[in-house]
């Protein structure tokens, strides 16, 4: 047994230079152990291209046999600069490079944003411009929510599911291509409000949808969560003890499933949540089954909270008024929405310029994927790739 | 006409059948499979997508034929071929009607799962010879699968042949005429009900679908131990599995739902062939049907499956039937 990295390129490095070990800390080419042959451990490159990453994921992967003995996710793939690209962005046009962060819930991340620079610049926003920001975050957690229900069942082997929960989404995504303009990069949360109002008879296809949203999402739970062989597949795998979610700080739906009972809705009430009446429900053992349970009765709730939300639409302006450039005065705040992921929050230090001074975006599945080093080891390389889609990762946010 | 002869017509019977078959399977398939998934599946090559599979025999056919440099180039260009021979020589006693049969041979289901149970050695060799992680634990997990299976799928057959009491499959079918009480066919699907659950399973198992796809896996293993294939030896390993789905399909036909019989009345000969590949493709049609709506069972399940539950049932139910068989022809 070594410690020693792999040294393949020792030879063509100047003298006197160590070269950069090739395999993290942590992950050994060591005796397998099993019995006396000569056999060592397998290192396995997951990724970045690999269909079940979700994304551009890297994972180096120490095997023995089908066990993962230690796993390491390697990050950085999808990195834009997003952080330091709002650092020459007007407060008003951060939403384009903002929606890119989190691409498949772009409203949170904006509104996070808005939030932030409203505190900052202390401006008023009218009711119904918070009542429509709820509504379209609602909206995008249930896209959000499908387009990880979806593969989390091709990540078990199971393809229709995934081609089902595209069809509601589908329906979601035209509602918001109506509201903003965009079918993802919405850029219609700014500071002071929304850039318009709701569009005349957004309405019909909305109820369309929440007309059939519950009868649909339970086919596709008798189609998953009712089949033995999935059951089997989730149950008791990637278990994540309440301490540690608490310890590598993670949030939503993940942190919720551990049975800790965290959501910012709830604890820190922004926009129209204050005023509605919904269920924040709870895993107790926090294993895979649990994130994908308190995943589908989140999508259940938030059909709750549209529906509430759409009936008590109040009347009014859709914005105050902002000056186009807006400079905010010199400060530091940081607010949080919670995304589909957990605590999305921004962090705005102002310089009083009309662009901010830094932006830092808190990204909740940068934090769930902190587990994964954790969460991974000991299990078969099957537990690993459903483990690691029960967490919900979007690269894009992760990396910025 | 000459013996010569009558073996090359035979042979070249044989391949039509089996090209005709990959191809119509493969456009089933994805026909099947997009109605499955309210898609609409391919519709753009020829009326109604049919040309499509055509055009992608043609596109294997026509592609560069790459290995790359670190595969072992002996085992490498071997192995699909030790996966498809086996495919291709199962077809030999399969009988489409008394007459329409390659070989009659009178130990027809026992040679098909002895040539079918070479397959895991070439899919161990293709995930060997590939030098990739990937192929070798797809590879790894094809030949646990395959070995798992391969005990219950003969001992699921077992029950049939006993009460036909024979292993010819013309003396199968035969035994399968007439009805019980006037109105019920006689197939051996009804007093062989666990063995045919048995053998459906192991089946799918056999021609590794879902839930059963081990050695694939796309969401963990990519391709498994096709991932280094490439033009038309992919296009081999592609053709042999669906050249299994009909070789399991038409096996099970045989042995329990009364091979190229009509219930009720008889079959004229010109008709049979005809209605035992309606009954072969209704039964490829519920393959299809748990591919398209299952998840995968884990490795460690899925041959506990096998070994703790598949394999005790069916040595119970062969003593079981046995007992019976005996006692009722007394």
């Amino acid at each position: 047994m070594s410690d020693e990295p792999v040294t393949g390129v020792q030879s063509i490095l100047p003298e006197g230079t160590q070269p950069t070990p090739m395999l993290p800390k942590g992950l050994k080419r060591v005796p397998s152990g099993v019995d006396q042959l000569a056999t060592e451990h397998l290192i396995l490159n997951v990724g970045p291209q690999h269909p079940s990453t979700h994304g551009v994921l890297h994972m180096l992967v120490e095997l023995d046999g089908e066990e993962v003995i230690a796993a390491e996710a390697d990050i950085g793939f999808l990195h834009r600069g997003i952080e330091k690209l709002a650092e020459s962005r007007r407060y008003h046009q951060m939403g384009t490079i903002l929606d890119r962060a989190d691409y498949v819930s772009g409203f949170h991340t904006e509104t996070a944003f808005a939030l932030a620079t409203e505190k900052l610049a202390e401006i008023e926003v009218p009711r119904k411009a918070s009542w429509i920001r709820s509504l379209v975050m609602e909206l995008n957690r249930c896209a959000s929510h499908y387009v990880w229900l979806g593969p989390v069942g091709m990540d078990a082997g199971a393809m229709a599911p995934f081609l089902y929960l595209m069809r509601e989404r589908e329906m979601i995504l035209d509602v918001l291509e109506a509201i903003s303009g965009s079918r993802m990069m919405f850029n219609y949360v700014r500071p002071g409000g929304v850039v318009r109002d709701l569009p005349a008879g957004i309405d019909a296809p909305l109820r369309a949808w929440l007309a059939i949203a519950d009868k649909y999402l339970g086919e596709t739970e008798d189609l998953l969560g009712g089949n033995e062989i999935f059951r089997a597949r989730m149950k008791g795998v990637g278990v994540i003890a309440p301490e540690t979610a608490l310890a590598f700080g993670m949030s939503g739906a993940c942190l919720r499933s551990s049975g800790i009972d965290f959501d910012l809705r709830k604890a820190r009430p922004y926009c129209a949540y204050g005023e509605i009446d919904f269920d924040v429900p709870l895993g107790t053992v926090g294993d895979a089954f649990d994130r994908y349970k308190v995943r589908v009765e989140e999508i259940h709730q938030s059909v709750r909270i549209v529906r509430q939300l759409l009936d008590g639409m109040p009347e009014g302006e859709h914005t105050s008024k902002v000056a186009k450039a807006l400079r905010p005065p010199a400060g530091e705040v940081y607010a949080a929405v919670e995304s589909p992921r957990g605590e999305l929050g921004i962090h705005l230090i102002s310089d009083g310029g009309p662009t901010p001074y830094r932006l830092r975006l808190r990204s909740p599945a940068y934090y769930n994927l902190g587990v994964a080093d954790e969460l991974l080891a000991g299990g078969l390389i099957a537990d690993m790739i459903v483990s690691l889609g029960s967490l919900d990762i979007v690269l894009g946010e992760i990396d910025r | 006409m000459s013996l010569f002869l009558a073996i090359l017509l035979r042979f070249v019977g044989l391949v039509a059948l089996l090209l005709v078959n990959g191809v119509v399977l493969i456009y089933m398939l994805r026909k099947v499979l997009a109605r499955l998934h309210l898609r609409i599946g391919p519709n753009r090559t020829g009326p109604w997508g049919l040309l499509q599979t055509t055009a992608d025999v043609a596109k294997l056919l026509t592609k560069e034929d790459l290995r790359a440099t670190p595969t072992d180039r002996l085992l490498f260009n071997t192995a699909p071929y030790l996966v498809f021979v086996p495919a291709f020589m199962a077809y030999i006693p399969i009988a489409l009607s008394p007459v329409l049969v390659a070989a009659h041979l009178d130990t027809g289901p026992l040679f098909v799962f002895a040539v079918l149970s070479m397959v895991p050695l070439g899919v161990v060799m293709a995930g060997w010879a590939s030098n990739s992680k990937w192929s070798l634990i797809g590879g790894m997990r094809a030949a646990g699968l395959q070995i798992a299976y391969e005990v219950p799928l003969l001992l699921s057959a077992l029950g049939p042949v006993m009460i036909a009491g024979s292993l010819d499959p013309l003396r199968i079918v035969a035994a399968q005429s007439g009805t019980w009480l006037g109105f019920i066919p006689r197939w051996f699907v009804l007093p062989q009900i666990v063995a045919f659950f048995i053998y459906a399973i192991a089946s799918q198992a056999e021609t590794q679908q879902t839930p059963f796809d081990m050695s694939e896996a796309e969401s963990e293993l990519i391709c498994g131990f096709s991932n280094e294939y490439g033009g038309m030896r992919f296009g081999f390993l592609y053709l042999a599995e669906f050249s299994n789905m009909f070789i399991a399909s038409a096996v099970g036909t045989l042995l329990f739902f009364g091979g190229w019989q009509l219930p009720w009345v008889a079959t004229p000969l010109w008709l049979a062939p005809i209605v035992f590949i309606v009954k072969v493709y209704i039964g490829i049609y519920f393959m299809m049907w748990a591919r398209g709506s299952l998840p995968r069972f884990r490795m460690d399940q899925l041959l506990g499956f096998a070994w703790k539950v598949l394999i005790p049932v069916s040595l119970v139910w062969v003593v079981l039937s046995g007992v019976v068989i005996r006692l009722v022809s007394r």
